[in-house]
């Protein structure tokens, strides 16, 4: 296995796309070690990206927005004091993976790159409308977060490609994110069903919503017909009622020993519903 | 195999090794620094029996490599101790029979010493949840939460 360090992600690219055998880029290596623990994946290539200057920073730009660098722990995410006061799911979502220890190494990088259907940043980012910058040979693109992963542990990124920044939009007046998971245990497990909600508000009324769902299909889902049931409503019994609908007909999950394929179908609408009245009050400036 | 040269710190002291970049930097600590205060249990991240500091962050050695410990600041329960005399969260353990087999306690250690650093005053639940990455098949946990709540409030007396 040979072990780069480069200095730029330009230079990172040129070495993947040089790169022969199975490459892999190391941020919080969470998943990477494992799977060379495991035997599941040895890389011939691994490029830690983790020495390119600025990669831990977390900057609010001047329009609001926030660019997280790509080797941002979750630590350090829920440390800050600005970003989970601005986006608390995307926050949330990504304080539920693992252990202190874990939270000490991984990225929301990383776990959109590993590909997993239950990732729990990911649906939180898909419904915050986050983007990724994307480096290549070519020079940089800008892609949507859920057309990063387009099955389990496949994305589309191309040879010689790697995520650089992680965009995420100014959240702006009245509106409020929320990430719920089912698990069946309280910590220190992979999501059966995950829900991302972001919305915004004027007055009472649902004016932009975005909701996603995790682990009920090979990849992340951004479910337009849940953002449907609940736009242009006050969030009443009747719109929630078709948000839990709308997300129950989007899944497709696999039935494991984790959860049967009635139940995540179930506990997806379940969901949807709690985490859009977390989101709700989020926007209403409420606590939740 | 290309070998990588590291100079890192580890409990104050410089020090460095020679590893191939799919050592961890548990393999490093225990193989060529003789340091074996940090076990592997798991292996993969989920026991938590391998936690060390680096650069003041709680992590798993066994989830990152020898070759990106250099120029950190890595702390290890070697390095709890002052010589002979053991600090708080040890005499706690011992008076608290908070350890049975003893493979998870330096990982404990680890993990509870960061947790009071940062949270000097922390409730059960946090502390529960703080060390929720650090298994223990043993003691059942609540001697293990008492001994660190009792620390807790002895340093905060103290200081």
């Amino acid at each position: 296995m040979d072990y780069h360090s480069p200095a730029s992600f330009a230079e990172a690219s040129a070495l993947a796309a040089n790169a022969t055998g199975i490459t892999r880029f190391l941020a919080g290596g969470t998943d990477v070690l494992v799977q060379l623990r495991s035997e599941l994946v040895t890389p011939d290539t691994l490029i830690d990206i983790k020495k390119i200057n600025g990669v831990r920073d977390i900057t609010r730009n001047a329009d609001g927005s926030w660019t997280l660098g790509i080797a941002a722990t979750g630590a350090e995410m829920s440390e800050h004091p600005e970003l989970g006061r601005d986006w608390p799911g995307v926050v949330e979502a990504m304080d539920l993976i693992g252990s202190t220890q874990v939270q000490g190494r991984a990225t929301p990088t990383g776990n959109l790159c590993n590909g997993s259907p239950a990732a729990d940043s990911v649906p939180a980012m898909v419904a915050a409308g986050v983007t990724v910058t994307v480096t290549g040979r070519d020079g940089t693109r800008e892609v949507a977060v859920e057309d990063i992963p387009t099955g389990p542990g496949k994305t589309s990124l191309a040879k010689g490609e790697l995520i650089s920044a992680v965009n995420i939009p100014a959240r702006g007046e009245n509106g409020g994110d929320a990430y719920l998971r089912f698990i069946p245990r309280t910590e220190m497990d992979i999501a059966v069903v995950g829900v991302g909600v972001n919305l915004r508000l004027d007055g009472d009324t649902i004016t932009e919503a975005r909701v996603s769902l995790g682990a009920v299909a090979p990849t992340v889902l951004l479910v337009e017909d849940c953002a449907k049931a609940i736009i242009g409503s006050t969030l009443d019994d009747a719109s929630m009622e078709a948000l839990a609908a709308a997300a129950s007909a989007a899944c497709n999950p696999i039935d494991d020993k984790r959860g049967t394929i009635a139940f995540r179908t179930e506990v997806a609408g379940v969901l949807a519903k709690r985490a859009a009245k977390i989101a709700y009050a989020r926007a209403k400036g409420e606590d939740a | 195999m290309k070998k990588f040269h590291v100079t890192t710190t580890v409990n104050g002291d410089a020090v460095e090794y020679l590893c191939d970049p799919r050592e961890t930097l548990l393999d490093c600590l225990r193989d060529k620094l003789n340091l074996t205060g940090a076990k592997e249990g798991c292996g993969t991240g989920d026991c938590g029996a391998c936690s060390v500091t680096v650069d003041g962050r709680l992590v798993c050695s066994c989830l990152m490599l020898g070759v990106e410990a250099e120029g950190k600041q890595i702390e290890t329960v070697e390095g709890i101790a002052d010589g002979d005399i053991l600090h708080p969260l040890q005499k706690k353990m011992i008076e608290y029979a908070a350890l049975q087999c003893g493979i998870c306690t330096p990982g404990i250690l680890v993990a509870a010493k960061s947790l009071l650093e940062k949270n000097p005053n922390p409730t059960e639940e946090e502390t529960r949840y703080w060390l929720a990455g650090n298994l223990c098949r043993c003691t059942g946990y609540d001697k293990i939460i008492r001994a660190v709540m009792d620390t807790a409030a002895e340093m905060r007396e103290a200081s």
